[in-house]
């Protein structure tokens, strides 16, 4: 089974805003998405059981190739990372037309995803990514194991959890806690220097029409709720149920 | 006058409240929104969307909307789309909902933004970022029309009264764009109101320490009557809790009359969803938490002393 998975370099910390209303990413820490390892876990995993290849796909600045050598650092063979200026404040759908090109050049049979980016929370990146592919998508996957109709998926849900049967190939996205990421060892992070990372330009992704089509036109901070009384000791208790009282709900 | 559709997500109890919600906000740029609902119970479903001002309904009870999530009723949208040319289409950021709005964007290549929480018309909406701190204006370019997802609650739904008129939907999904297909669906056993409706809300962190301390919180959600709990997403994380019980960016928004929150620190993911409570308790050992700075009151301490004492303090003073 080959695994494509997708990874993002976020800034370490509250990300911040730039004069041009972008997410500063150029010269900030960054990191490997926290979001995005649980997915590489669970790639990783099944091509340790099922044979195949992994390759980590991102699209950012020249500093991605840092969540990338983390990636390959734990057990990805190869990196393709697609970085070009007019790419800075790429939207939902750019992204989503950027990767798919992307993954379109290697063999799959599964594309992996995080739920969301830690950074932005759109969460709809992997689902556009499966449109444009044309193949099938199950978000909020907790576990997953090769079926003969392709793949048996869990789906967390708000009042529980679904079963699907999934034809493959599929994108799918993976929750928190669905795996236990591991860490990379001293041999992994030697191998990682060997690992090729492609670089595809988006001429040969064929892409031209790379401009988004959302804008930040202002920026304000939000209001802060003023903070009130800390307490402590024998007097908390008495205090919470008085407040609960005030509230009428006691 | 600016066509405003919403999707409206069809539960097996009715529609989701969400979409009252993005019929309220619809309403605000176009006197006539129309919903769209897929599903079984869809065309049940017309008649809260009419008396909450959806003027009409696009409806189709076909199961394969219910069987196979997402593909299908963007594949259905699109080809509305094309027909109708709306200039909008809200949907709730919910994870079903956002799976459709991800889906029809890949298929007509429109704008679409995420983590909305108003709009003032199809070209111009607002956000909150960055765990809320930060509020930006958002302008959509692009061929219309543009797709906004709603975080829920971030408006209270208001009735109109009004009757919608009903278009039924003969939806065609040819075999091979179904994609996965739901084979079985297990629903944990729900007690107390819901998370999203209780006037209290008890949320548990990482500092309860593992799954056994939530019967504490449990204990005190008895006491006080009509209060539900929930989580941090690292307890759910951990396993201690099903993600149904998650307060946060991932997970449920709440807005009740008291939220506590007991060995929670406040990252900015859990923030967001409970930010509008109208009182804030914490309860933590570590005086830098983040929301202890926030809350009405904080209380530095241990909650294995101060949630019994509190749930027995309650159960003194309803005896007097």
């Amino acid at each position: 089974m080959n695994v494509i998975a997708c990874a993002k370099l976020v800034p370490t910390g509250t990300p911040t805003l730039g004069p041009d209303h972008l997410v500063v990413r150029s010269g900030v820490d960054g990191a490997l998405d926290p979001g995005d390892e649980y997915g590489l876990e669970l790639a990783l995993q099944l091509t340790e059981q099922h044979g195949g290849d992994v390759t980590v796909v991102s699209m950012g600045p020249d500093e991605a190739g840092q969540a990338l050598q983390r990636a390959l650092a734990m057990g990805a063979s190869r990196g393709a990372l697609v970085s070009d200026p007019s790419l800075r404040g790429a939207d939902a759908l750019v992204t989503a037309r950027v990767l798919a090109a992307a993954i379109k050049r290697y063999p799959f049979d599964l594309v992996v995803a995080g739920v969301e980016s830690t950074d932005g929370y759109t969460g709809t990146v992997p689902v556009t990514v499966a449109e444009i592919l044309g193949v099938a998508s199950v978000t909020a996957v907790r576990r997953l194991e090769p079926s003969d109709a392709g793949a048996r998926i869990e789906r967390m849900t708000e009042r529980g959890y679904d079963v699907y049967e999934c034809p493959l190939p599929a994108v799918v996205t993976v929750t928190a806690g669905a795996v236990e990421p591991r860490y990379p060892s001293l041999k992994g992070i030697m191998q990682a220097k060997q690992k090729p990372i492609d670089r595809p330009s988006l001429q040969d992704l064929g892409l031209s029409d790379t401009k988004a089509t959302q804008t930040v036109t202002a920026v304000k901070d939000a209001p802060t709720k003023a903070g009130g009384e800390i307490v402590q000791g024998d007097e908390a208790v008495v205090r919470i149920a008085d407040l609960l009282a005030e509230a009428k709900v006691i | 006058m600016a066509g405003a559709w919403v999707f409206a997500e069809v539960t097996p109890d009715g529609p989701h409240p969400a979409a009252f919600e993005l019929l309220t906000h619809a309403r605000s740029f176009d006197d006539d929104p129309t919903a769209i609902a897929l599903g079984p119970g869809a065309t049940a479903a017309a008649a809260d969307l009419g008396a909450h001002g959806a003027a009409t309904v696009y409806a189709s009870d076909d199961p394969v909307f219910a069987e196979h999530p997402g593909r299908p009723a963007a594949h259905v949208l699109a080809g509305l789309i094309e027909a109708e040319a709306p200039d909008v289409v809200l949907f709730a950021q919910t994870y079903d909902s956002r799976d459709v709005a991800g889906r029809l964007q890949g298929c007509i290549g429109s704008a679409l933004m995420g983590n909305a929480t108003s709009i003032a018309d199809p070209r111009h909406a607002r956000a909150e970022i960055f765990g809320g701190t930060k509020i930006v204006d958002v302008e959509l370019a692009g061929p219309a029309p543009t797709l906004i997802l709603l975080r829920p609650k971030s408006i209270a739904a208001e009735p109109t009264g009004g009757t919608a008129r009903i278009v039924p939907l003969e939806a065609e999904v040819p075999e091979d764009e179904r994609g996965a297909r739901i084979v079985e669906r297990h629903e944990e056993a729900a007690s107390g109101p819901r998370l999203e409706d209780a006037k209290v809300v008890l949320a548990g962190g990482r500092g309860l320490g593992g799954p056994d301390a939530f019967a504490m919180l449990d204990e005190l959600a008895n006491e006080i009557g009509g209060a539900a709990v929930g989580a941090s997403r690292a307890a759910v994380d951990a396993g201690w809790v099903p993600y149904s019980y998650q307060i946060g960016q991932t997970g449920k928004t709440v807005k009740p009359e008291v939220y506590l929150a007991a060995g929670i620190s406040g990252a900015l993911q859990h923030i967001v969803g409970m930010k509008g409570a109208k009182r804030i308790v914490a309860i933590n050992k570590d005086a830098d938490a983040p929301l202890l700075a926030m809350a009405d009151l904080g209380v530095v301490g241990d909650l294995f002393q101060v949630l019994p004492a509190l749930t027995e303090e309650i159960r003194r003073r309803k005896g007097s």
